[in-house]
């Protein structure tokens, strides 16, 4: 497909999405990696860096975390790939506004430009992490970075709320109103479901959290204290004259917090069903129960924000109920695994790349997911909060579960996008290694956490302690996410090689249901549901949602 | 790197076991229970499900006769939420034991300060009661570095320290602030995390069992030395605690300065 910059072409945009969280997701990486190599060596001297200073390694942590989070995990799985497929897959033309899609495309390209110059300004990037808690976020004085830096954050993120939003409408308007004639809700494709979850999530939690951000900035430039107690003593000087708390904070930022995490992991979610339909060739056995359990995840996510919360000074009875509906969402989750697994046990899977990432996605969330019911025991909690083990939680659930998903859907909608295929050998090896290497990685975090480490510490050994017993685990993570990484140039390779001289694919290639596949000429009223495969003795048989329910064969 | 390097980096870190450090608390054995059996069950649950993964991957023809798999589905979802049901059941128990109730009246108070990047722990003396502070009369290097107004008498004996020694035995009710941003007041030793947060008063209360020297964290980002912000809990017996807390009693009224 020809990629014009100034596009109104949702297919194009999506595109361009993907590459603006391709640019995100390597940056953020980089960062990972020095950050990696500090942790194991933290003397060493890096190119252009020089030695890390507490501070810059502090600055990494955040905007690793802010890059990944908004840029790449909440950008890819939602807008990039709706915008690739959403408007076929529900048989529209295009989205409902292309000139507000193409906005919101711009908006969070100017986020993500004035997010990366705030390593540009005196005293650098902010360090008070991606959750930028106050006063250390309200006060400049209060570290390196939370002067200039720290403006540009809530600039950047302030401006990806609003794009988020613009993002969000048009998916929503598009998803309730553009749907071809017959294309009803049970025949939508499950990720249509976690988009149309996701988009009203977004619409009611960027909206508190812009509001948070705007409280935020006033406490910083115009003297009110929403988030700065009284006499707060920051660096010699009393900042604090109003009578604000910092709780608050706490409590605007994981009411958006909680759901941006479901945000990141739901079209996942919807894809892998996707994936897991076509290349086990079966129907989604219980499609009501699977996307009604979609639903129920989103609006459980709206009220656990809570167990961010357990030791935050939060009165305890709370963190009894938001323990009890963190451990009732395992339950909409529990569902949603055991119809995969339920999906699978047929066997005689095709088991090309996209299926391959698709099964990495579940190996995921299932490995992050299960330790998710201990994090939400306030009791456990009160030990492993802010621990590694957290670090080890999330990056399994979120982060390698939502990236494993973005893969597999890239290598899955390649031909969309390009009228090419990708390498296959090349995509089975880029699976293999960063599967390993993944697990390599994040898995033995968990132990650190046990341990009792930190996250945020720049070096293990502190006055009081070396954390001697774990320097060998924390070696091997380095070395695991060195190789993690470098496995990614398989992926840049086969993107790029493939995009120029992949084999020509074929119309419909997977031999997929959904009507992003479907020929130019078929505009028809649809009458079948999404995933009509069947497995007749020994041929496989499938219909399409662009061919006539008259017509079968 | 050459692969041997690398093979024996791998044994070196399958050997060398990481896990809680000793617990030196008396509300900890429950907790080390409950963290194994949770890691335990999530384990198994790991292995099986990806037992059925593999096996599913594995297999090139699907069974003449049918699983039945419509029940078996069920079965498990309701096995595991019987599983959370438990598992929300015990955490809550011991979390109502730590933290729905306060301390018992004979338990001794601790006032727990953070700043950036020191911790700091104030004895309220012989009049247990703590003296007024005021952000205003801060000065570290004056000797005052809690802002203690001396026109209160009540703080005249109080005793502050950079080293947290509790008698073993005794429960202890922290009252932790912070003057500046927030902290986290981490005692992995205790299994003991609370945050420290400017303008509020939070306690937390716990009985040191052993005897011994305990590392004191900061879990909650802070600034750029929050890496550094550590400090040390010393449990000893109640007759060394006596003694150590009359020197410094003693030491503060001959200097006129904590």
């Amino acid at each position: 497909v020809r990629l014009r910059v100034f596009t109104t072409n949702h297919r194009e945009l999506g595109t361009l999405y993907l590459l603006l969280a391709l640019a995100a997701v390597i940056a953020g990486t980089l960062l990972s990696l020095i950050m990696r190599l500090h942790r194991v060596w933290p003397d060493l001297a890096l190119p252009f860096f020089g030695t890390i200073k507490p501070e810059g390694y502090l600055a990494l942590v955040t905007m690793h975390g802010t890059l990944m989070i908004f840029f790449v995990l909440t950008t890819a799985p939602q807008i990039g790939f709706a915008n690739l497929v959403l408007p076929e897959q529900i048989g529209a033309r295009s989205m409902a506004f292309p000139r507000l899609n193409a906005a919101a495309f711009w908006l969070t390209a100017l986020a993500l430009l004035v997010l990366l110059a705030a390593f540009f300004v005196p005293q650098g990037a902010p360090i008070s992490g991606w959750t930028s808690y106050p006063p250390l976020s309200a006060v400049a004085a209060a570290g390196p970075g939370e002067g200039a830096g720290m403006d540009l954050w809530l600039a950047s993120i302030g401006v990806f709320c609003l794009a988020s939003w613009l993002g969000a409408v048009n998916m929503l308007v598009t998803i309730l109103g553009e749907r071809r004639v017959g294309m009803t809700w049970p025949r939508l494709p499950m990720t249509v479901w976690a988009w149309l979850v996701t988009s009203i999530l977004t619409l009611l939690v960027f909206s508190v959290l812009l509001a948070a951000i705007i409280l935020l900035f006033s406490d910083r430039h115009f003297g009110s204290s929403f988030f700065v107690p009284r006499g707060d003593l920051i660096n010699g000087h009393i900042v604090g004259h109003g009578d604000g708390s910092p709780l608050l904070w706490l409590h605007l930022f994981w009411f958006f917090g909680h759901p941006e995490v479901y945000i990141a992991v739901l079209p996942g979610m919807g894809l892998a069903t996707s994936l897991f339909a076509n290349f086990a060739r079966r129907r989604v056995a219980g499609y009501r129960v699977m996307a009604a359990m979609l639903v129920v995840i989103g609006l459980l996510g709206l009220v656990v924000w809570g167990h961010h919360m357990f030791v935050s000074g939060m009165n305890p009875y709370a963190g009894t109920a938001f323990a009890l509906t963190t451990i009732a969402i395992a339950v909409p989750s529990t569902v949603e695994v055991l119809g995969w697994l339920a999906m699978l046990w047929g066997g005689r899977l095709r088991l090309r790349t996209p299926m391959l990432f698709a099964l990495g996605f579940l190996s995921f969330f299932i490995a992050g997911g299960l330790t998710g019911p201990i994090l939400a025991q306030p009791a456990l909690d009160a030990y492993l909060h802010n621990t590694f083990f957290v670090v080890a939680h999330f990056h399994l659930v979120m982060a390698m579960a939502g990236v494993f998903s973005i893969f597999g859907g890239i290598y899955y909608w390649f031909p969309l996008m390009t009228g090419r295929m990708m390498n296959e050998t090349l995509g089975k090896l880029h699976f293999w290694i960063t599967l390993i290497a993944a697990y390599g990685t994040f898995f033995p975090m968990h132990f650190s956490g046990l341990a009792g480490e930190p996250r945020h510490y720049e070096r293990l050994t502190g006055p009081v302690t070396s954390f001697s017993a774990i320097a060998a685990n924390e070696r091997g993570i380095t070395f695991s996410a060195l190789l993690l990484a470098s496995a990614q140039l398989i992926f840049l390779w086969n993107v790029f090689a493939s995009a120029r001289r992949g084999p020509a694919a074929e119309t419909n290639p997977w031999e997929a249901t959904t009507l992003e596949w479907a020929p130019e000429m078929a505009r028809g009223r649809v009458e079948r549901g999404p995933y009509e495969y069947e497995i007749l003795a020994n041929e496989t048989n499938f219909h399409p949602q662009w061919e006539m329910a008259s017509k079968q064969e | 790197m050459p692969l041997h390097a690398i093979l024996l980096e791998a044994v070196r870190v399958a050997r060398s076991p990481v896990w809680m450090p000793p617990d030196g608390a008396s509300h900890g054995p429950a907790l080390d229970h409950l963290m194994r059996w949770n890691l335990i069950a999530f384990c198994l649950c790991f292995l099986v499900a990806h037992a059925w993964l593999i096996a599913a991957v594995l297999r090139k023809r699907t069974p003449k006769r049918s699983m039945a798999p419509n029940a078996l589905p069920w079965i498990i979802l309701i096995a595991l939420c019987a599983m959370y049901v438990w598992m929300a059941v015990t955490a809550q128990r011991l979390w109502a034991e730590n933290r729905f109730v306060g301390p018992a009246p004979a338990a001794m108070q601790i006032e727990v300060v953070g700043e950036q990047f020191q911790w700091y722990f104030r004895y309220p003396g012989e009049d247990a009661a703590f003296g007024t502070t005021r952000p205003e009369l801060v000065n570290a290097a004056e000797g005052n570095p809690l802002g203690l107004d001396v026109r209160d008498a009540r703080g005249k004996d109080d005793v502050v320290s950079s080293v947290l020694v509790l008698p073993v035995g005794r429960e202890a009710d922290l009252r932790l602030r912070s003057l500046d941003v927030i902290h986290g007041f981490f005692v992995p030793g205790m299994r003991l995390k609370e945050n420290a947060v400017p303008g509020l008063v939070l306690h937390v209360h716990f009985t040191p069992s052993v005897i011994g020297t305990y590392p004191i964290l900061c879990s909650q980002v802070c600034g750029s030395g929050h890496a550094r912000m550590q400090a040390m809990l010393s449990v000893v017996s109640q007759a060394e605690f006596q003694e150590w807390l009359a020197a410094r009693g003693r030491a503060r009224i001959e200097e006129g300065a904590p």
